[in-house]
């Protein structure tokens, strides 16, 4: 076991080691790739045709169509320049345009792939996190070699291989109101592609103080929204949404999980608002919301109201300056932290808690107990402990009387004298908390939950568990 | 009749669904019903956990958009709003993640 232990250590030790030299010489190739581009665009000589003294190119002397555009440029966008209401200078006005996306994950991943694509000159990542395996799913930029590594780092390196004609630049850092004027006002247009609250009142105050327009959307389980803000009068975030809701009322894909194309649906069209307003073409989405119900495959397009005269930051009165802004505590305001870290509630005398592992120990000497497992029976489903018993914690109270039964009737099995013990387990450790005080308040006096839920289980006692 | 709309994780606090068709008497002597008649009605009997969720006060609470066939209620004078016959009222909680 302990050598086996260290040899697949060791292994993975050389592994990341041979990735890292692998993406270093990739990074190399691109670069020489990049350069040997620029001579060929020089030379002008890029599609091998030679230009020789006898006969001068009939485009002129310096490749002067009047619009800016390149061989290689006209080529590449070729479809663009073909649509009537697009053209030669919707091209050349998204060539001209810098946008940043916040956020490379569900929403950012298609948005930063059709940005690069399409032929946005700068382009801007802000995301201060790392890749996972269960990003996977729908962050579509990543793949799996990146998984660990930044993924301002991944999505940069999967735009530039798609365009690598584009300036791409990384922020590797988290969007705060320290930062933010600094970071969003390099760019025309900000893409709110993050996943919670207080950024994205952030983020929207910040656009308002510098004045740029912003595309926001956003997606969970099977639904999205999407609008753009602070544009050409349109409302702010913050003339909709005044008071921000109760933090319980704020969903995250963590908790309440997310169909992976429905933030890919947003994102795409994120895009495409952000491609609208960088080349002046049609309508963008402002003062109008779009509904995504993808469930019911229906999409809607509602008028919402205007700039508020009375909103505190971009109203008629208002004076929110760039130092009220940096000043301003975004978390607070929310009630929920920026960087949303899984909540870690101490609810509990240490007397009440146990940990997985002495869990596994008491179960290993065959301890007399009853196992309540309080999380919803879609999650039982995933993964469960054995012999436990679900009961979701919305119908703790109804059920009291099965726990009852289930203890008497271990009682009896081992004729212990002393009792059967009662213990909780949740998916981290919160909610089984708030069982077990209320389990003691009805009586069950010796109810104990376990220290970090199924997740710490399979941190720290059995990493065969699965995490999800 | 009128048709009422619980989307972005509303339709959590009435058992999950999402459309309803719903009859609501008005009181007599009252000509109109009004958005704010329409909430007290929705708060009795649609809504069936956490009320906190839904309403605040006398309106919806922070961070609920709600929309009368199609359009912003704040376009149309808020609670103040008068319903016709077949409206479409939706009430969608504005959504944060990605």
């Amino acid at each position: 076991m302990e050598s086996n232990s260290r040899d697949a250590s060791a292994i993975l030790r050389e592994i990341e080691a041979l990735k890292a030299t692998r993406n270093e010489i990739d990074s190399k190739i691109s670069a020489l790739e990049a350069q040997l581009r620029e001579i060929k665009l020089q030379n002008g000589n890029d599609n091998g045709v030679l230009n020789n003294g006898s006969c001068p190119p009939i485009s002129g002397l310096d490749s002067g169509f009047g619009h800016g555009l390149t061989p290689q440029m006209i080529y590449r966008y070729s479809r663009h320049l073909l649509l009537p209401s697009f053209g030669v200078q919707g091209q050349s006005n998204l060539l001209k345009s810098s946008i940043l996306v916040v956020g490379a994950g569900g929403l950012g991943s298609p948005a930063l792939l059709y940005l690069a694509a399409c032929g946005v000159g700068r382009l801007g990542i802000v995301d201060h996190d790392v890749v996972e395996l269960n990003n996977m799913h729908r962050q579509i930029i990543h793949t799996e070699e990146y998984i660990g590594q930044p993924k301002v780092k991944s999505a940069a390196a999967a735009c530039l291989s798609i365009n690598s004609t584009i300036k791409i630049v990384e922020h590797k850092e988290a969007l705060l109101a320290s930062n933010a004027l600094e970071i969003l006002s390099q760019y025309d247009i900000v893409v709110d592609a993050t996943d919670n609250a207080p950024s994205r009142y952030m983020i929207s105050d910040c656009c308002v103080v510098l004045g740029k327009p912003l595309v926001s959307g956003a997606a969970v389980g099977l639904e999205g929204q999407l609008t753009v803000y602070n544009y050409n009068g349109g409302p702010c975030y913050r003339c909709l949404f005044p008071t921000p809701p109760p933090s319980t009322a704020c969903q995250r894909c963590s908790d309440s999980g997310v169909l992976g194309v429905v933030p890919g649906v947003i994102g795409c069209l994120q895009a495409l608002e952000a491609i609208k307003i960088a080349s002046a073409i049609g309508e963008p989405l402002s003062r109008r919301m779009l509904l995504f119900d993808a469930l019911s495959g229906r999409m809607r397009i509602v008028k919402i109201r205007g700039r508020s005269l009375q909103c505190e930051v971009c109203g008629e009165n208002t004076t929110f300056s760039k130092q009220q802004f940096q000043e301003f505590d975004y978390e607070k305001f929310t009630q929920t932290p920026l960087s949303p870290a899984p909540l870690k509630l101490n609810l509990l005398q240490a007397d009440s808690r146990i940990s997985g592992k002495e869990f596994k120990e008491r179960i290993d000497n065959e301890e007399a107990h009853v196992l309540v497992d309080v999380r919803p029976e879609h999650h039982f489903k995933i993964v469960s402990l054995p012999r436990s018993l679900n009961i979701p914690l919305p119908s703790l109270e109804a059920r009291l009387a099965e726990i009852s039964s289930a203890l008497e009737k271990k009682e009896d099995e081992t004729n212990s004298g002393s009792g059967a013990q009662l213990y909780v387990v949740c998916r981290r450790g919160n909610d089984s908390q708030r069982a077990v005080q209320y389990l003691h308040k009805m009586g069950f006096t010796s109810a104990k939950d376990i220290i970090g839920g199924i997740e710490g289980c399979a941190r720290d006692v059995d990493p065969n568990l699965p995490m999800y | 009749m009128l048709f009422l709309q619980c989307s972005g994780g509303l339709e959590l606090l009435c058992d999950s669904v999402k459309i309803h068709k719903v009859n609501v008497e008005q009181q007599k002597g009252v000509e109109k019903l009004t958005m704010k008649d329409l909430l007290t009605w929705v708060r009795t009997n649609l809504i069936k956990e956490r009320p906190e969720m839904f309403m605040k006060g006398d309106t919806v609470r922070p961070g609920v958009l709600v929309l009368v066939n199609d359009c912003d209620w704040e376009l149309s004078g808020l609670l103040n709003t008068t319903l016709e016959e077949n409206d479409v009222v939706v009430f969608i909680s504005t959504l944060h993640g990605g």
